[in-house]
């Protein structure tokens, strides 16, 4: 069976795109046949990301439009062969999206793939609805700090209302999952960044991981490679963990920085 | 700070990389505005035409970007039939390779 996963946050510039990239890389590399689309129509970025932006030829709206065909569009990736990147328009859009032309490739892409990873634009408009609207599971990325977790809990209100699931109002809700990124162990030790803890309190869902503040992140993104294929890091790990749990993985929670900050102060914190 | 870590990597800066990759694609997406926006419109004429020769279907076509260095390529696959009458299964054939704004 396959899965529809959208990547949201409400707020920009969180790690959704980051956070998708390396999602689907890690689902691919154990195993999946995975797909990641970008739905941040006209502001072109994850085939930055993932390292293919020379490759691509056609997008999703020109599939939308009847202009490609769905396998046509689809770039597959060269560093694994069963991930597969749908590239959004640089030059149209949101209104270029259709409820029914996403639903129609998403239906399509059920029947070849495992997972399907939705990269959506920030913000409440069209672009972040539809990305959400067929999604069984979502992503909810958050930073550890005031405005991302506001805009985080009004995103799980419209995934609890204004989706397919909500609407057919099944038993079976959108799952969604937790995603604390750049978080800040050593702040977060000494109160100056709210911790995991508080930021489940407020928010109430399952956790699927925290990503420390990295600076493996930027040097991925400068060479296009997902940041859980490149050198290994802090964030590659956890995020190889949270991809774990997403598949299924019983994986117990280290959370860097809830026991560590300590020691971390003990060792570093009168210097810094 | 952060002298952990970080301190030994003498390799080529990643950002070097992030520059050259942004001056290539910018490059592109400025100088000849949209860039792939005529390309729908190239395969329906490249569609077209085979059909006046060979019956090919329209999703028979495959038309791939690719870059190394400095040089673009446009690669189109056209799936044609063995034999028009029987339907046998297409072959794959590489129908063409063309240089396509190679752009530095
Ligand atoms: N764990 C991290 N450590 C350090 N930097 C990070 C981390 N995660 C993301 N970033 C940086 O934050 C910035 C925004 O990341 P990204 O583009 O993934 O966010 P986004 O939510 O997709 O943004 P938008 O809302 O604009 O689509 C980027 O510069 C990225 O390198
Ligand atoms: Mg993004």
């Amino acid at each position: 069976m396959s899965k529809v996963i959208v990547v949201t946050s409400g707020k920009g510039g969180v790690g959704k795109t980051t956070s998708s990239a390396a999602i689907s890389a890690g689902l691919a590399s154990r195993g999946h046949r995975t797909v990641v689309i970008d739905f941040d129509v006209g502001l072109r970025n994850l085939d930055m990301i993932m390292g293919c932006e020379r490759r691509v030829v056609f997008d999703f709206i020109n599939v939308i439009q009847g202009d490609a065909k769905l396998n046509q569009a689809l770039i597959r990736d060269r560093r694994l062969d069963n991930l597969y990147v749908l590239p959004t328009s640089q030059t149209r859009d949101k209104d270029a999206l259709t409820q029914e032309g996403v639903e129609k490739v998403l239906n399509e892409l059920r029947e070849e793939f495992d997972y399907i990873i939705c990269d959506s634009p920030a913000g409440i408009e069209r672009g972040a609805q539809l990305a959400m609207y067929y999604a069984d599971e979502a992503v909810v990325v958050t930073n550890p700090e005031v405005s991302s977790v506001r805009d985080s809990d009004r995103m799980l209100g419209l995934l609890s209302s204004k989706t397919a699931r909500a609407e057919r109002g099944e038993e079976d809700q959108i799952k969604s999952h937790l995603l604390l990124t750049r978080f800040d162990p050593k702040r977060s030790g000494d109160g100056e960044m709210m911790s995991v803890e508080d930021v489940l309190e407020i928010l109430a869902i399952p956790l699927l991981g925290v990503i420390p503040e990295s600076p493996a992140v930027l040097r991925a993104s400068n060479v296009g490679v997902p940041v859980i294929l490149n050198e290994k890091s802090r964030a590659a790990t956890a995020y190889e963990e949270a991809v774990a749990r997403l598949d299924g993985e019983d994986l117990p929670m280290k959370i860097e920085g809830e026991k560590v900050p300590g020691l971390m102060s003990r060792l570093f914190g009168r210097s810094a | 700070m952060n002298l952990f870590g970080f301190t030994f990597n003498r390799k080529p800066k990643s950002s070097a990389q992030a520059k050259e990759r942004l001056q290539i694609l910018l490059a592109h997406e400025r100088g000849s505005g949209p860039s792939a926006d005529f390309l729908p419109l190239l395969q329906r004429d490249i569609v077209e035409a085979i059909k006046r020769y060979v019956q090919v279907s329209d999703d028979a076509v495959g038309i791939r970007m690719d870059s190394i260095g400095d040089v673009s390529s446009l690669e189109i696959n056209i799936e044609l039939p063995v034999d028009q009458k029987t339907e046998a299964k297409p072959v794959e054939k590489k129908a063409g390779e063309k240089k396509a704004a190679a752009k530095g």
